[in-house]
Order: C-alpha cells, then sequence, then structure tokens
C-alpha cells in the first residue's frame, strides 16, 4: 500500500483481521486463537448443539481446566466438589463431542489459560487472541491483539472464527528510565492503575513502551499486560522485540525454520509506526515507582509500601469519600496506619499475574535461608505443569518448602474463590493475583496486591514488608 | 434473546461506583452449566449474611425493590470478570435495564447479547434518577429503546444513544450469529489468503 498513514501496533493488528465492514463501520474480525476453560464455555456450546452448529477452525481452538480445579493431590483422586466436577466433566465432554484439543487435566502442560497459551508458542505476535476471560489481555505482551470476552461471544467466535468489533481508541502507557531496586513488573502495572484509575482505559487499548517496559522479561511483561483490564483496557499490548523472539524459539509449539523466518518478517513490521497517533498518552518515570501495595478493594487503591492508609475524611466528593469509608471499614484499617504494619494470615503467590518461573525465582530468592513467620500459611501455585517441573529442575520448590512454603499443582487457586482455596472471612492475604475485590479470594477475605519478590517478604516477616529490606541473603 | 423494546417498571438505587461483577455474580457461584438460575445470587455478598439470611440493609431486599426491573448505579458498572454471568444474573432476577454515568467494556457487549439494556447517562442525571427511584413505588421509570429516551416518573424525557446496530438487534431480539453467517464467503475468502500468507497460523 502507498503512503498510508501512520499506524499503531493495535491498528496494524486490527486491520490485517478485519473479514468485512458493516455499513455502520462495525467490523468482522476473524480470530487466530481461541483460547477455552471451563467456566466460560457450558452455556456456549449449548447454543452450538441447539443450532446445529459446530467448531468453524478446531485447530485454532485450545482448551484447558484452570479455574475449579483443586492445586492438592485430590486432582489424581477426584475432584470433591460435585458442581465443580460437573463443569470440568462438561468441558471435556463438549471437547469431545465438537473435536475441540483440550489439553488433558494430568496433562504436563495442563495450567492457567493465561500461562500456558504464550508457554506452548500458541500465543505469538500480530495475532488476535480471544478467551472467556478478561485476563486475556496477557497474551498482549507477545505483541498480540488480545481481551477478555463474554460466553456469548464464545460460542460466535466457535462457530465463526469472528467476533463483531467497533475500533477501540489508542492509549500509549510509556514508562520511562529503569526501574529500582526491588521493583518488578508488577509495580510498574499497579502504578499505572493508581494513575489512570480503573476506567482510565475504558474504550482504548493499551501500548505499552518504554525502556523500564522494553527492559522487562517476557514474564514480567505478561505481568503488566495481565492488568490492562484492571485499567479498564480490554488489552494491553507490547511491540515485539528480540526479547520475544528468544522467548518463542524456546517453545514447543512456536513456528520454526522456515515458517520462523516467515513470521519474524511479518512480526518485525509490527511495532507502531514512529509518528502514529494516540488519543491518550500517559508517561510515568520507572526510578519514581517504590514497591507497591494495595490497601483498598479495587487496584486503582495501591500506595507505595512505605505509605500509610489513607483518611476518608481528607476527601470532599461524598460519593468517593462514602466508597473509601467502607474500603477502609471493610479492610479492617485505621486512616494513618502503616501498611508495613498490617499483619497477614495467608500469603499466595500464583496466579494468572505472577506464576511464571520468573516470579517463582524471584520469591524463592526472598524465602532462601529464611523462615515463613509463625501464624502464616504461605502457597506457591505454580501458573502450569511445565512451570512446575522447570522450578523443581532449578531446586526452587526445595528453597521454598524448607522455607515453609506449601508447594502446590498448577491451576487459578486462589486468586478467585471458587476451588476449594479461599480465604475465610476477615483473613488478610498477601497476594500475587490481579484482583483484590471485596469477596475475591472468598466472601469477607481482605487482599493485598503486590509483587511475588514482596509476597515473599511479607510471608517471612508475617506483615506486609517492604521488599528492599529484604534482600536475598544469597544467590540461587 | 428477548426483544427490548420499551419497560416501565421499579428502579433499584444503587449509589456506588466501581460495582465489579464480583459483586454482582461472585465467583464460587459460577459453577453452573446453565444461563438460568443465577438470580438468587445475584450481589450474594451484599443481600446475605454470612448465615445465609437476609441483609434488610440491602436494596435488593426491601420493598418494592424486590420486583425491581431496572438499577441504577454510578461510575464504571461491571467492570472486573468477563463473566456473562453477570448480565445473566440481572435478568434472572428480573432486571433488565441498567443505567450508570458509564460501564465497563466487556461487561458492556454482554448486556447487549442478553437483552439488558445498558443505558449511559450523566451522572447528575443518574443522581436525579436515584432521588426518583426513593420516591414510592408508583414512581415508575419508563426506558423506551424505540425512541432512546428514559422517562422520568414525572413525565420528563431524557435522550439517550445507544450504538445502531445494536439497537437494532435488541429491538428484534436477533441473534448476531446468524448475522455472521451470512458473511460465510468473506470468511472463506480471508482464511484463503491468511493460510497463504501466514501459514504457519494453521495446522
Amino acid at each position: 500500500m502507498s503512503a498510508q498513514k501512520p499506524r499503531t501496533l493495535f491498528d496494524k493488528i486490527w486491520d490485517a483481521h478485519v473479514v468485512d465492514t458493516l455499513p455502520d463501520g462495525t467490523a468482522l474480525l476473524y480470530i487466530d486463537l481461541h483460547l477455552t476453560h471451563e467456566v466460560t464455555t457450558p452455556q456456549a456450546f449449548d447454543g452450538l448443539r441447539a443450532a446445529g452448529r459446530g467448531i468453524r477452525r478446531p485447530d485454532a481452538t485450545l482448551g484447558v481446566i484452570d479455574h475449579n480445579i483443586a492445586t492438592d493431590d485430590s486432582r489424581y483422586t477426584g475432584i470433591v466438589d460435585p458442581e465443580s466436577r460437573l463443569q470440568v466433566e462438561t468441558l471435556q465432554k463438549n471437547a469431545a463431542e465438537f473435536g475441540m484439543p483440550l489439553i488433558p487435566l494430568l496433562d504436563e502442560r495442563q495450567g492457567i489459560v493465561h500461562v500456558i497459551g504464550p508457554e506452548l508458542g500458541r500465543s505469538l505476535p500480530g495475532m488476535t487472541i480471544v478467551c472467556g476471560d478478561s485476563h486475556t489481555s496477557t497474551h498482549g505482551a507477545m505483541g498480540a491483539l488480545a481481551f477478555g470476552i463474554g460466553t456469548s461471544e464464545v460460542e460466535h467466535v466457535l462457530a465463526t472464527q469472528t467476533l463483531l468489533q467497533k475500533p477501540a481508541k489508542n492509549m500509549k502507557v510509556e514508562v520511562a528510565g529503569n526501574l529500582a531496586v526491588g521493583c518488578s513488573g508488577k509495580d510498574i502495572t499497579l502504578a499505572i492503575i493508581g494513575k489512570i484509575g480503573t476506567a482510565g482505559g475504558t474504550g482504548h487499548v493499551i501500548e505499552y513502551c518504554g525502556d523500564a517496559i522494553r527492559n522487562l522479561d517476557m514474564a514480567g511483561r505478561m505481568t503488566v499486560s495481565n492488568m490492562a483490564i484492571e485499567g479498564g483496557a480490554r488489552a494491553g499490548l507490547i511491540a515485539p522485540d528480540q526479547t520475544t523472539y528468544d522467548y518463542i524459539a524456546r517453545t514447543p509449539d512456536g513456528p520454526k525454520g522456515a515458517a520462523l523466518e516467515r513470521a519474524l518478517a511479518w512480526w518485525k513490521t509490527l511495532p507502531s509506526d514512529a509518528d502514529a497517533h494516540f488519543d491518550t498518552v500517559v508517561r510515568l518515570n520507572a526510578h519514581e515507582i517504590a514497591p507497591q501495595v494495595t490497601w483498598g478493594t479495587n487496584p486503582e487503591a495501591v500506595l507505595p509500601i512505605t505509605g500509610v492508609v489513607p483518611n476518608p475524611a481528607d476527601i470532599e466528593d461524598e460519593a468517593k469519600r462514602a466508597q473509601m469509608e467502607r474500603m477502609v471499614q471493610y479492610m479492617g484499617l485505621t486512616p494513618g496506619q502503616r501498611l508495613q504494619d498490617l499483619k497477614v494470615d495467608v500469603v499466595f503467590i500464583g496466579s494468572c499475574t505472577n506464576s511464571r518461573i520468573e516470579d517463582i525465582r524471584a520469591a524463592a530468592a526472598i524465602a532462601k535461608g529464611r523462615r515463613v513467620a509463625d501464624g502464616v500459611r504461605a502457597m506457591v501455585v505454580p501458573g502450569s505443569g511445565l512451570v512446575k517441573k522447570a522450578a523443581e529442575a532449578e531446586g526452587l520448590d526445595r528453597i521454598l518448602r524448607e522455607a515453609g512454603f506449601e508447594w502446590r499443582e498448577a491451576g487459578c487457586s486462589m486468586c478467585l474463590g471458587m476451588n476449594p482455596d479461599k480465604l475465610t472471612p476477615g483473613q488478610r492475604s498477601a497476594s500475587t493475583s490481579n484482583r483484590n475485590f471485596e469477596g475475591r479470594q472468598g466472601p469477607g477475605g481482605r487482599t493485598h496486591l503486590l509483587s511475588p519478590a514482596m509476597a515473599a517478604a511479607a510471608a517471612v516477616s508475617g506483615h506486609l514488608a517492604d521488599v528492599r529490606d529484604y534482600q536475598p541473603k544469597e544467590s540461587i | 434473546m428477548q426483544a427490548f423494546t420499551t419497560l416501565t417498571g421499579i428502579a433499584a438505587p444503587l449509589p456506588k461506583a466501581n460495582v465489579d461483577t464480583d459483586q454482582i455474580i461472585p465467583a464460587r457461584f459460577l459453577k453452573s452449566i446453565s444461563r438460568s438460575g443465577f438470580g438468587k445470587n445475584l450481589f450474594a455478598n451484599f443481600r446475605y449474611k454470612e448465615d445465609g439470611s437476609e441483609n434488610p440493609d440491602f436494596v435488593l431486599n426491601q420493598e418494592p425493590y424486590r420486583k425491581a426491573e431496572v438499577l441504577i448505579a454510578f461510575e464504571n458498572f461491571g467492570c472486573g470478570s468477563s463473566r456473562e454471568h453477570a448480565p445473566w444474573a440481572l435478568l434472572d432476577f428480573g432486571i433488565r435495564c441498567v443505567i450508570a454515568p458509564d460501564f465497563a467494556d466487556i461487561f458492556h457487549n454482554n448486556c447487549f447479547k442478553n437483552g439488558v439494556l445498558p443505558v449511559r447517562l450523566p451522572k447528575e442525571v443518574c443522581a436525579q434518577l436515584i432521588e426518583d427511584a426513593k420516591m414510592g413505588p408508583n414512581a415508575r421509570v419508563t426506558v423506551d429503546l424505540e425512541r432512546e429516551v428514559v422517562v422520568r416518573p414525572n413525565g420528563e424525557e431524557i435522550p439517550f444513544k445507544i450504538d445502531p446496530l445494536r439497537r437494532h438487534l435488541m429491538l428484534n431480539g436477533l441473534d448476531d450469529i446468524g448475522q455472521t453467517m451470512q458473511h460465510a464467503p468473506a470468511i472463506d475468502t480471508f482464511e484463503a489468503k491468511q493460510k497463504a500468507a501466514q501459514p504457519w497460523l494453521y495446522a
């Protein structure tokens, strides 16, 4: 094409996937990869069955079981909860009936859908990727347009391999400079949400850029993109570069040989043009980001670990003051209280946000030579069977077990309170997951979101702690 | 999908911002494999006490709001998880319309697939409608999708806008898979072209 107007990474992927345009501007967008799990699909398969439809591209569809299953040995003996068991069995039955590839429950590739997609080399740059799960934004770290959809849209993609979509606005989030000691992708993504708010990205697709993003490894980038949705953006992209290509080269199912060469030629055209237009631009300086922790009941209620619980009385807007009062009360806090003085009952290291090998290394580095504090339950839940295997090969499981952490099987676990891993009312958790909503980790549970290293520091100290005071005692 | 044309009913006031989908329907209730039956767990963490009894302070446990067909809230309604169980739970309870200053994107989409109408109105208008809703059981609100107006109990009409395609599908209760199927030849052509250019995307 000649003299085309400069385009963003999002524009380029979008343009390459428009099948047709409706008179009102709605696009019929082609979907390259559809990931599915047991919670948001049963009603979609019912719809297909009722209409006599099938799956258009089984080879572009992959199922995995992650939300419901226990992360202890009970997956080998049978799922205890009858409703969970039925949901899992329903996915297995639907996969068989409709010819959908499904990773078996006891396969070593089983894991959290947003961990296994990139890990297996199925999520690639330039792709459109959807899943009935809002954290599909994770795959944006691969340089893909990836977003969460509802069950009706799951059915639509199964039947047609397309979605009806209106184009989103472009938002650039630039994180300049170098990240300070003790900080990670989690601290970047929490700091961004703190700045733009939980609805700051509504109607937008974010592109994360700047040196601090560029310098992250793929796990760190996935953590950043994972939480785009917590800032209101359905998708959060990062342009592919050598870090991305090196990662893909190590995956089992990524393109190889001539196919990889051909893919690379297209991937290298994807980064946003220098003068591409962004509707909204946000800038942060990485060196100003301190280790972050949330204090309230949405991810925007976040502060540096050195902070204190805010005082609702300082807020003028009545509705906002009422919301803050509710948060302070629900979380069992006192205004002015130091965050570092908050004792924790449970530490959860896992979820699609932070359960990759790099996350487990970061936690093990802090845990090594230390002990989980008395009265604290600390669990590490790898994001997939392959992550678990890799961690065990490195001896990370031993370090963590010796420090008193539980070492568990892969799954969503305590991120969302729909499997046996949940908080009891009033329990306070330091969690590497993505949502601190009321009741998210179990009714009445109180969640503080933070990085894996910060979570490990909380486990060994027994309270929210500044990871910079707990640097590794020895290298691992 | 049930068509939505016009509705006159009781509106429940929920003057809160950032009502997330974990509040609308907590994850522990997502285990059903059917689309119905979620209404009893709508806002479960607020509607019921720990012992399972009703919390009389929550709006949907009060008269006349037990029969609410419209819900009025503040900013960023439906943020969080993509679960379509959120509109299913609203619908199963009997709520066909949510009015708020703005909605999270995925929830907003999901509503249209289920005949639940999300209406965006400025915050001060939402605040006014909330005051109206508190007046009593006769203070009913009308939501007219055909004319794109909300009618206050005093007769005042407030215009709103819905995307024309979505409005058309909603007014007629149309399934958009059927609509997309009409584009099958274009999908075939796209796939043939993509397969030639990007063979690694095909098994």
